[in-house]
């Protein structure tokens, strides 16, 4: 491996992978948990990404990172308030989101399509001086940001409000007969979703030192790869903290997985259509499973019956 | 007390499927009194117990319990006091949770309103372990186990016990051991005997099995047309047999007991 790659390649990997793992944890919570495609996924990134990079500028590096949470929170209230008080089609809520963000970012990043934010401080440098110049400091950080993440996820969903929120997306039956006001659990998750969205955001910009308009596109799918690896990993009957830690780990594969295609000279133009295939592909697979399984069930049965057809005829 | 007064509940009105499900129904049931319901297919017996539970508002009339008035309390606010069991297994538990968390969401919801950050404690489980070992069908040694894994008794049961951990102002059985083997359906059947019981509760049961509906509880109601078309208690109920039952159905509505799932199991017992 370490002949295939140099250090730096699997660094880079490492990094980039915690940092959108946060966006794998976040699709976790509405797509798996609550079982809600939120498709504002792109914008919020960016927006995460244009409000830390505008903070980062005006000197205030940590602040950027809370600053970029609220405005998911913010963002994900709106998703939630369509779908949950305005009755609009939960895919549709998150299209509707993700347009206006696309003007909200602009005028975020005053109306141009590109900050730098070259020679500021952020958060990585500020670790600097703790944990010395080097990536391994860059690494520790992120880890213990997304460790903090994951933990506080795990003690979350073990509270009331974190059953009511997972009992909402695996039985809206029950729900509707347990006292659980699915409008409030729905809202609740996807503030909470959208934050971790945008932190994400706002960490990719301070570690690229700059800010794109068009840094989200096509976000949603890459974190959705992520999100099926790292549940493969975690298997069927995992429990909560297990499938946590394994998103985060997900999407360091994925990571990886792009690595050794750059090594393999395959043009970064592909890695869109590689991540929609490998969505595509995992989602469909447990139903072709399924379609496989009863058609062998149904030639099965028919073989029975030309046997005892012919049982019948012997006798 | 649960009183019903004078409801009524129309679907789809003023389109071609307009269907009163429920037509001017009063009904007042006593504190820990037990009632089963009969009624055949379409009767409205559902209708009236989403009524009570809050599934959707009724046309008019009023519900209150225990004086509280409760006609335009959303379903969520009525869930802390009423309890809910469908004829679908699947419906009252989520399936991906394990054992103790479902019960910790039935649990926590209600005994600690307002807390939204509580978590299970030591306490809690022991007291979950306690109600599972009561149900006897081995699931406190299991409470890691995901409820989607266990059978539809099982999950009956267990419905059974998180609708009525903390103990339930009304409680509203919608013929919940239907779906079920008859071995099963008798064991969750005796539960609910012992639970409502116990805990004094105030229940009404739908069933379509008629001679349950005549030895269960204290009281019988048949429901036709969204209507209470009979309603028997003491004295008069005592000296009732099946056949008179459906007899007497047939003199009050005109037309014979039809549903289904009646016939195939007056059918069993003839067997
Ligand atoms: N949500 C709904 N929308 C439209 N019509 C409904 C709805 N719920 C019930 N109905 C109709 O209201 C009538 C009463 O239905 P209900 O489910 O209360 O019957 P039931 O007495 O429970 O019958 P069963 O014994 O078959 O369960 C039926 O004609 C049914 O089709
Ligand atoms: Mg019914």
């Amino acid at each position: 491996m370490a002949g295939f790659f140099s250090l730096n390649v699997l660094q880079t990997a490492l990094e980039v992978g915690l940092i959108y793992g946060l966006v794998a944890l976040a699709l976790f919570i509405s797509f798996s948990i609550l079982n809600i495609a939120d498709l504002s996924t792109d914008g919020c990134f960016t927006l995460g990404c244009a409000v830390g990079a505008m903070l980062t500028i005006a000197g205030h590096p940590i602040l950027a990172l809370f600053a970029a949470m609220a405005a998911g929170v913010l963002s994900g209230y709106v998703t939630a308030f369509l779908q949950t008080r305005l009755g609009v089609e939960s895919i549709l809520a998150g299209i509707i989101v993700n347009t206006a963000l696309y003007t909200i970012n602009l005028a975020v990043m005053g109306f141009s399509s590109n900050v730098s934010i070259f020679g500021r401080d952020t958060v990585f440098t500020l670790t600097r001086g703790l944990l010395g110049d080097s990536p391994t400091s860059r690494i520790l950080v992120l880890a213990a940001l997304l460790a903090v993440v994951c933990i506080l996820l795990i003690r979350f969903f073990g509270t009331t409000l974190g059953l009511s929120i997972r009992a909402t997306g695996d039985s809206p039956d029950m729900v509707s007969a347990s006292s659980i006001n699915p409008k409030l659990t729905i809202t609740v998750g996807l503030c909470l979703s959208n934050s971790l969205t945008a932190l994400s955001g706002c960490l990719i910009g301070q570690y690229n030192k700059t800010c794109d308009i068009n840094l989200g596109t096509g976000m949603v799918t890459i974190a959705l790869a992520s999100l099926i690896i790292g549940e493969v990993f975690a298997g069927k009957k995992g429990g909560v903290a297990r499938r946590v830690f394994c998103v985060v780990l997900g999407s360091i594969v994925y990571r990886f997985i792009i690595a050794i295609a750059l090594r393999l000279n395959i043009s970064t133009e592909y890695f869109k259509l590689v991540s929609a295939v490998i969505v595509a592909v995992a989602i469909a697979t447990p139903r072709v499973r399924e379609r496989a399984k009863l058609e062998r069930i149904k030639s099965m049965s028919r073989r029975m019956r030309a046997e005892r057809k012919e049982g019948a005829a012997d006798a | 007390m649960l009183e019903v007064q004078r409801i009524s509940k129309t679907f789809n009105a003023g389109t071609v499927n307009e269907k009163k499900a429920i037509q001017n129904l009063s009904l007042t049931l006593r504190d820990g009194e037990f009632a089963t319901i009969v009624g055949s297919n379409g009767a409205g017996k559902s209708t009236l117990f989403n009524a009570i539970a809050g599934t959707f508002y009724v046309d008019q009339g009023s519900v209150t319990l225990n004086g509280a008035d409760i006609t335009f309390l959303p379903e969520h606010k009525r869930s802390s006091s009423i309890g809910h069991l469908f004829q679908d297994p699947l419906k009252g538990t989520a399936p991906h949770m394990t054992i103790e968390e479902n019960l910790a969401v039935a649990y926590l919801r209600t005994a600690r309103r307002g807390s939204l950050f509580s978590r299970v404690t030591k306490k809690d489980r022991e007291l979950f372990r306690e109600k599972l070992r009561e149900l006897d069908m081995g699931l406190e040694d299991r409470m890691k186990t995901p409820v989607g894994l266990l059978s539809g008794g099982q999950r009956q049961a267990l419905t059974l016990l998180m609708a009525t951990m903390v103990t339930p102002e009304l409680l509203l059985l919608d013929e919940h051991t239907a779906a079920l083997d008859p071995v099963t359906a008798e064991k969750v059947l005796e539960l609910t005997k012992r639970v409502v019981s116990e805990g004094k509760l105030s229940c009404l049961m739908i069933t379509h099995n008629m001679q349950q509906a005549l030895s269960l509880g204290t009281r019988t109601i048949m429901m036709d047309g969204g209507r209470i078309v009979l309603d028997l208690s003491g004295d008069a109920r005592k000296g009732m047999t099946v056949p008179d039952l459906l007899e007497q159905f047939a003199a009050k509505s005109g037309q014979k007991f039809d549903n289904d799932r009646i016939l195939l199991s007056t059918i069993e017992e003839q067997e």
